[in-house]
C-alpha cells in the first residue's frame, strides 16, 4: 500500500465514480421512479404499467419469445460449444478452425444480421432462389419458405444467427476448461477399457461442471438483453419481438412509462440468475477449500 | 499406451469438423461474393453459381462498394464510426486506469465496498439508464452529439474495464511500488512510471474489447444519436439500408462488409489480445 494525503485517492477515483454516479446510478434509479409515471413522465399511475405489460399482447409474445431465446440460444450455443471443444482438440488443424468459429464473434450482430437475412431471402416458386437456404430446399425438391415470417419457426431462424456468432465464444472458454482436465485421468480411464462415449459423460462433463455453469450464466444474461438481430431482421414482426426491442419502440413512441417498465423487468429477471450463481460460485468455494 | 483408435471414427471426426467449418464460413463467403457481383446478376442468381467459374475476374465489379461508400453516404459513416469509437475508447481506459490503480493501491474509506458497488453495476442493463440520460442530454443540448456518445459509452464501458484493470494493477509486484514509494515518488509519478508502463498487456485486450464494442454497437448510437446522417455510425447506416433498401443484396452486402472490415483486421492482427478481451468482457452489455 501506498501512503498518500487522505484526498489522494479521491482524486484518483473521483472521474470514474462520477462518470458512475450519473451514467448508471442515478439513472437506473430515475428508471425505476419513471416507472410509476404516464407515459409523458407527469402523473403518477401506480402499478399501472406493470399491469399492462402482463396484459398487452405484444409484449406477452415478446416474453414467450425471450423465453424460446433463452432456451434455445443458450442450449445450442452451450452444446455445440462444449462438442468443438472436445472434438477440436483431437485434430491437427484445431487453431485454424477455432479462428473459423470464433470469426462471428469479431463482426457487428448488425452485419450478421444482414449475412444471415441474405441466407434466409425468399422468392415466389418458379423464380431462381438467391438465398441459400431456399436454394438447397429447392434443389432436394421442396417448396421455397418464408424462413423470417412463417411462424412460430420464424424464431428458431433467427435464433440461429445468435447461435453461429456466440458458439465460438462457448467454445473458446471450455475449451480452456477441457485442456485444463489432467490428460492420465482421461488416460488411465481408456486403459480401464472406458468408451470415449462414457468418459465423455462419467469424467469431461463433472469435470467441467462449473465452466459450463458459468458460460450458461452469461449466455442467459446476455440473451435476456438481446436487441440488435432481433430490430435488423425483422423488427419484431410476424411474432417475433423480444423485450429488448419492445422497450426500444416504446421509447420512441414515446410511452416513457412502458419503456421504463420494461427496462425494470429486464432487470429483475437478470438478478436472480446472477444471485443463483453467486450463491453456486460460493458453495463451490468452501466445498474446495 | 493404445493406439489412437481406428480409421473410421477418425474420418468422420475430420468430416464433422471440416463440415462445421464450411457451415461457419459459408454465410460469410457468399456475402463476400454477393459485394463483388453486378446488380443485375445478384438478382438472377444465387453468389454459389460463381464459384462455377472462380477465375472470370470479369463477373466482379467493385461497383457496389463505389455506391454505397459514396451514394448511399457509408463512407462518412465510416469516418463517424472512428470519430466516435476513439474518444470513447480512450476515455473509459484512462479514467478506469486512475481509478484501478487507487483502488488497488491506496487506503481510503470505504474502498472495498466502492469497489464491490462498482462491479455490481455490471448487472445493469443498459436499458435502465437511457430514459434519464437522454433527458438530461436534451436539456444540455447534447443529444445527437458526438460528445454525448463518447460520454455514453465512457459510463457505460468503466464497470468493467475498471474491474478488468484492477484484477490486474492489484497483482503488480508491490516491491516495485514500495521501493519507487522509498524513492519518494509521489502516486502520480509511480502510476505514469511504473504501473502503466507493466500495465500494457491488459490495456491492450481492455483497448481492443472496448474499441469493438463500441465500433458494433447499434443500441447506444440509436438512443443517443437518432439516424441524423452527419453523425450516424455504419451500424447505423446498415441497418437504416436494410430497411429502405432489403431487397437490393449487392448493396447491402457491401454496406455489411465496409462495417466488417475493421473489427476483421483488429481479429486477423491481433487474435490473441482479441481473445483474451472478448473473454473477459463477455459479461458487458
Amino acid at each position: 500500500m501506498l501512503r498518500t494525503r487522505w484526498w489522494t485517492p479521491w482524486l484518483f477515483t473521483l472521474p470514474a465514480l462520477a462518470v458512475l454516479v450519473f451514467f448508471l446510478i442515478y439513472p437506473s434509479l430515475e428508471t425505476v421512479y419513471l416507472s410509476f409515471l404516464d407515459k409523458h413522465a407527469q402523473a403518477f399511475v401506480g402499478l399501472a404499467n406493470y399491469v399492462r405489460v402482463f396484459t398487452s399482447g405484444e409484449t406477452l409474445v415478446a416474453f414467450r419469445n425471450n423465453a424460446i431465446w433463452l432456451v434455445f440460444f443458450t442450449t445450442l450455443c452451450v452444446s455445440f460449444g462444449l462438442m468443438l471443444a472436445v472434438l477440436l482438440d483431437r485434430v491437427r488443424y484445431e487453431w485454424l478452425a477455432k479462428s473459423v468459429i470464433f470469426l462471428p464473434m469479431a463482426i457487428s450482430m448488425v452485419g450478421a444480421s444482414v449475412i444471415w437475412k441474405f441466407i434466409y431471402a425468399y422468392r415466389p416458386p418458379g423464380i431462381p432462389q438467391i438465398g441459400l437456404l431456399n436454394a438447397l430446399v429447392v434443389r432436394f425438391g421442396g417448396q421455397p419458405q418464408g424462413w423470417l415470417v412463417s411462424r412460430p419457426w420464424n424464431n428458431l431462424s433467427i435464433v440461429m444467427v445468435g447461435v453461429w456468432i456466440w458458439t465460438g465464444f462457448c467454445m473458446v472458454v471450455l475449451s480452456a476448461a477441457y485442456k485444463d482436465i489432467p490428460r492420465d485421468v482421461l488416460e488411465s480411464a481408456r486403459i480401464d477399457g472406458a468408451s470415449e462415449w462414457q468418459i465423455f459423460w462419467r469424467i469431461v462433463l463433472p469435470m467441467m461442471r462449473s465452466t459450463i455453469l458459468v458460460v450458461t450464466t452469461t449466455m442467459i444474461v446476455f440473451v435476456l438483453k438481446i436487441f440488435d438481430i432481433v430490430y435488423v431482421m425483422t423488427n419484431g414482426n410476424f411474432d417475433t419481438e423480444v423485450l429488448a426491442n419492445r422497450m426500444y419502440k416504446m421509447f420512441q413512441y414515446p410511452d416513457l412509462g412502458q419503456a421504463s417498465t420494461l427496462a425494470v423487468i429486464l432487470l429483475l429477471l437478470i438478478l436472480p440468475i446472477i444471485f443463483f450463481h453467486l450463491r453456486q460460485a460460493r458453495v463451490r468455494d468452501e466445498a474446495s477449500t | 499406451m493404445k493406439r489412437p483408435a481406428v480409421t473410421i471414427p477418425r474420418l468422420i471426426l475430420h468430416v464433422v469438423v471440416l463440415g462445421l467449418i464450411a457451415l461457419w464460413l459459408l454465410p460469410s463467403l457468399g456475402l463476400l461474393l454477393t459485394s463483388l457481383r453486378p446488380p443485375a446478376e445478384v438478382a438472377q442468381s444465387g453468389w454459389w453459381t460463381v464459384l462455377e467459374a472462380p477465375l472470370h475476374f470479369t463477373q466482379f465489379t467493385l461497383g457496389n462498394y463505389r455506391s454505397v461508400i459514396f451514394g448511399q453516404g457509408l463512407g462518412r459513416a465510416f469516418v463517424n464510426s472512428l470519430i466516435i469509437a476513439v474518444p470513447a475508447t480512450i476515455l473509459p481506459v484512462l479514467v478506469a486506469a486512475f481509478a484501478a490503480y487507487a483502488f488497488a493501491w491506496m487506503k481510503f474509506p470505504a474502498r472495498d465496498t466502492l469497489f464491490l458497488v462498482v462491479v455490481g453495476l455490471l448487472i445493469v442493463p443498459l436499458q435502465m439508464t437511457f430514459i434519464p440520460i437522454l433527458r438530461v442530454f436534451n436539456a444540455l443540448h447534447l443529444a445527437g452529439t458526438f460528445p454525448a456518445i463518447w460520454l455514453a459509452h465512457t459510463g457505460y464501458g468503466l464497470p468493467l474495464t475498471l474491474y478488468l484493470l484492477h484484477n490486474f494493477i492489484s497483482r503488480l509486484p508491490p516491491d516495485l511500488i514500495a521501493s519507487a514509494a522509498i524513492d519518494g515518488a509521489p502516486p502520480l509519478q509511480i502510476f505514469l512510471r511504473i504501473v502503466l508502463p507493466l500495465s500494457v498487456p491488459a490495456l491492450a485486450s481492455v483497448v481492443i474489447f472496448q474499441f469493438l464494442w463500441v465500433w458494433n454497437d447499434l443500441l447506444v448510437a440509436l438512443i443517443y444519436l437518432g439516424g441524423a446522417p452527419s453523425v450516424a455510425p455504419v451500424t447505423l447506416k446498415v441497418a437504416n439500408l436494410v430497411g429502405s433498401r432489403g431487397q437490393d443484396w449487392e448493396l447491402l452486402t457491401a454496406a455489411a462488409f465496409v462495417s466488417m472490415v475493421l473489427p476483421l483486421i483488429v481479429f486477423f492482427s491481433m487474435q490473441h489480445h482479441f481473445v483474451k478481451g472478448i473473454l473477459a468482457g463477455s459479461i458487458k452489455g
